[in-house]
């Protein structure tokens, strides 16, 4: 609403505070209307994290009595937390973790996806038995889908035996890691492809005759016509997928196990101080996540277009 | 057995983010960067949810006053999943000469890690929905140091007829504060078979094992065969075979007093065997994924001499179902040690009484009930846990339906509990993380131990 008032200057001052008014009743109905909505959107997103916020400052100390065997805590509140999440060595390889999940498992999920999406999108005998297939990873709890894999990169497990090699996916090193990556991408790209489709199915046929009468290559058909407008529901598949991935913690957690340093992930640290009652330290290291998670994906927006987010009213094309 | 298996409390449960993001429902008309911080801010706030399950800890010190048990009337029973149906006939019997009293059974998650999410949730909202608590004992140092649960009258339960290193599960500061409701120790499998053929008794010390082990391998039936497993993929089990190999060397973890002891010769032969084990090839190479399961697998396929187990393996391993390929080819025998029989870790469950709770007094009088030794039997024979009570695994009728408790008593005897650290699980997580670090060879076992005695030590201060 400022936008528009500011967009649009009034050049005589007259009519403005009539306008003014008519406007700022519009507005008081709009907040009558929507305050059911942020009233709860308040109590189920807002509060928890302004609660955990202020948990992230919480410090606690804690000593035994060395009679009784109490545990005697003590808290006063401070930036303590957030020194121990930076100066421990539990931030820098998670922190990478998260990111290198986020970087490679994407990528491989957009070109999987979009791969699914031109085969789903092509009229053939059984596209729609083919397009129930494609979505049954994504149908699949990512719990169950991660005891899936733990049982097929088991040390006895069919990956073994179909590469006729030992490899230990469980154990710490490069091959977690992928081991994750692959089960990740199994998952998900169903995803993008699925976004990726409907993006396809608005596109006019006609462009594509057109191209077909200037003489133009399928692959340029694909370079010119799909990709460019099929963009706006790409750039949002991806953005849900970067975000989806950066706070990922249950398929490393049930796939190869928690405290495996090649597949830690943030949630997986937060988790953990969790569970060992440490909930100030926990609170730290998810606002960090927080706000590495709200920076990546401004920075993602920025990068693609505010498009995402209006209806095609943010940029002048 | 408490191995921690996958936990995933409430707060582990994925927070929905599709649900938030949907682009079509931002207002029209706010300006660029607002709308971008908005999406980018209400998306990523989502990755926060985790920590908002968290609540305050704080807990006022209050003097530790020995614990009154007033009150009777209705209570409940919070315990982990009762996949028997054994623990519902046993509070239906309670219930009928206790009218007034019943006791109701709640029903817990499986997985040890979740049950303790529970437990905690429900200390730290100080409820009353829970009275009598079935904990596994690493957590009973935590719980009695945050006073969740009372000291209990020791004189008033039969103590004296239980394992005393059992007994001493429940124990915290010298005082009780858990009754052993069942046991676990562990046992050195082996295939009898193959040690009959080459002439071999089952071994009391490493360097017979592997001596036995090369005569096996020598074995027409021996290819092929790898020597020794025991869990030793990074998580509980770890825990629970490290301890054992120091106790086995005539270590401690952590001594009488409370401080860590991981730094000494003895602790240094016993992580010795295990990083040699898997540098000799003793023990195969993929064993450093082995989970329970994943060895039972091994070893019932034929592929292990010997391996450290828990005794549900024996029903499981004896199947004539054509599930097992060493049905009747193996037997039991304590674990080896250094230069004796080794010792074993503990496992099992106690019974603690909930401070918050009401009715403390029926609760005691139940837990009296509930632990007592005709119950243990009903338990040992309908889910094979081993009982705490000494006479029991003495009973002819139940050794000739157990083989294994005459081995499993020796066993039970030489045992130690696992540390007693309040922080269990930053104990548990520095003992794990050295202990992998020398088994798969990037560590040295002097750089790993004295590593552990750092970590270890700070747990057991913490802060």
């Amino acid at each position: 609403m400022t936008a528009l008032t500011s967009a649009a200057p009034q050049p005589d001052a007259a009519p403005r505070p009539a306008r003014t008014l008519r406007r700022a009743g519009t507005g008081r109905l709009a907040a009558a209307l929507l305050s059911p909505t942020l009233l709860v959107l308040g109590l189920v997103a807002a509060y928890p994290v302004l609660a955990a916020f202020r948990l992230s400052f919480q410090v606690s100390s804690e000593s035994i009595d060395p009679q009784t065997g109490f545990k005697v805590t003590t808290t006063s509140y401070g930036l303590d937390n957030y020194a121990a999440v930076f100066t421990g060595e539990r931030f820098l390889r998670p922190w990478w973790n998260t990111t290198s999940f986020a970087l490679v498992s994407v990528a491989i999920e957009v070109l999987i996806g979009v791969a699914m999406a031109l085969v789903m999108h092509r009229a053939f005998r059984g596209r729609g038995l083919v397009r129930a297939a494609i979505l049954v990873p994504w149908a699949i709890p990512t719990a169950i889908s991660g005891l899936l894999w733990k049982w097929i990169f088991n040390s006895q497990g069919v990956a073994n035996e179909l590469l006729g090699a030992k490899v230990l996916w469980s154990s710490e090193g490069f091959q977690a890691w992928l081991s994750v990556v692959i089960a990740d991408t199994w998952k998900t790209a169903p995803f993008i492809g699925l976004l990726v489709l409907a993006g396809l199915q608005i596109i006019p046929g006609e462009l594509y005759e057109a191209a077909r009468v200037d003489g133009a290559s399928p692959w340029r058909a694909f370079w010119r016509i799909t990709l460019p407008l099929v963009r706006p529901a790409l750039v949002v598949a991806v953005l849900f997928r970067l975000l989806d991935v950066l706070r990922m913690f249950d398929l490393p957690y049930v796939l190869v196990g928690p405290r495996k340093h090649s597949v830690e992930t943030l949630s997986m640290i937060a988790f953990q101080e969790m569970t060992n009652l440490r909930f100030g330290t926990a609170a730290a290291y998810a606002t960090v996540l927080f706000l590495y998670i709200a920076a990546v994906s401004f920075a993602f927006v920025k990068l693609f277009g505010a498009d995402l987010i209006g209806r095609g009213t943010g940029r002048p094309e | 057995m408490s191995s921690s298996q996958m936990s995933r409390g409430e707060c582990g449960t994925e927070p929905g983010l599709r649900a938030h993001a949907d682009p079509r429902v931002r207002r029209r008309g706010v300006p660029a960067p607002a709308r971008t911080w908005a999406v980018a801010a209400s998306a990523a706030l989502l990755a926060t949810a985790l920590a908002g399950c968290g609540s305050d800890s704080e807990q006022e010190p209050s003097a530790g006053s020995p614990a009154e048990f007033k009150g009777r009337g209705p209570i409940t029973l919070a315990t982990g999943k009762d996949t028997t149906r054994t623990i519902q006939g046993q509070l239906d019997r309670w219930n009928k000469s206790h009218p007034d009293e019943k006791v109701t059974l709640v029903e817990l998650p499986e997985s040890a890690d979740q049950q303790r999410q529970q437990f905690i949730q429900n200390a730290q909202t100080r409820s009353d929905a829970y009275t009598v608590l079935n904990l596994d004992p690493i957590w009973v140092a935590e719980f009695a140091a945050n006073q969740w649960v009372d000291q209990l009258p020791a004189d008033k339960f039969p103590l004296d007829k239980m394992l005393p290193a059992v007994v001493k599960t429940g124990q915290y500061f010298n005082k009780q504060y858990a009754i052993p409701y069942n046991t676990n120790a562990g046992l050195l499998f082996y295939r009898e078979d193959l040690l009959d053929k080459a002439g071999a008794k089952p071994p009391t010390t490493w360097k017979e094992m592997k001596e036995t082990c090369a005569k096996v391998a020598e074995l027409p039936e021996g290819k092929g065969v790898d020597c020794y497993a025991g869990q030793f993929d990074k998580y509980e089990g770890l825990t629970v075979n490290f301890s054992e190999a120091v106790a086995s060397a005539g270590g401690t973890v952590v001594d009488a007093r409370g401080k860590a002891t991981v730094d000494t010769p003895a602790a240094k032969q016993g992580l010795r065997f295990l990083a040699e084990g898997f540098k000799d090839g003793t023990f195969p190479k993929e064993s450093s994924t082995f989970q329970e399961e994943d060895g039972r697998r091994a070893f019932q396929s034929g592929k292990l001499v010997f391996h450290r187990q828990w005794p549900y393996q024996w029903a499981l391993a004896g199947a004539k179902d054509g599930s097992s390929k060493v049905a009747g080819k193996f037997g039991v025998a304590p674990l080896p040690g250094l230069e004796g029989p080794g010792t074993s870790s503990l496992g099992g469950l106690d019974l603690a009484v909930s401070k918050f709770a009401k009715n403390k007094a029926t609760a005691l009088d139940f837990i009296k009930f509930f632990s007592n030794e005709a119950n243990a039997r009903t338990n040992l024979k309908a889910s094979s846990a081993a009982p705490p009570y000494t006479d029991l695994y003495d009973d002819p009728e139940l050794r000739k339906q157990f083989p294994y408790l005459d081995t499993l008593k020796t066993s039970l005897t030489n045992a130690t509990p696992r540390p007693a650290v309040v922080q269990y699980g930053d104990a548990t997580a520095a003992i794990q993380e050295s202990a992998a670090a020398a088994l798969n060879g990037s560590t040295s076992v002097d750089a790993a131990l004295a590593e552990m005695q750092r970590n270890l030590s700070a747990a057991i201060a913490e802060k």
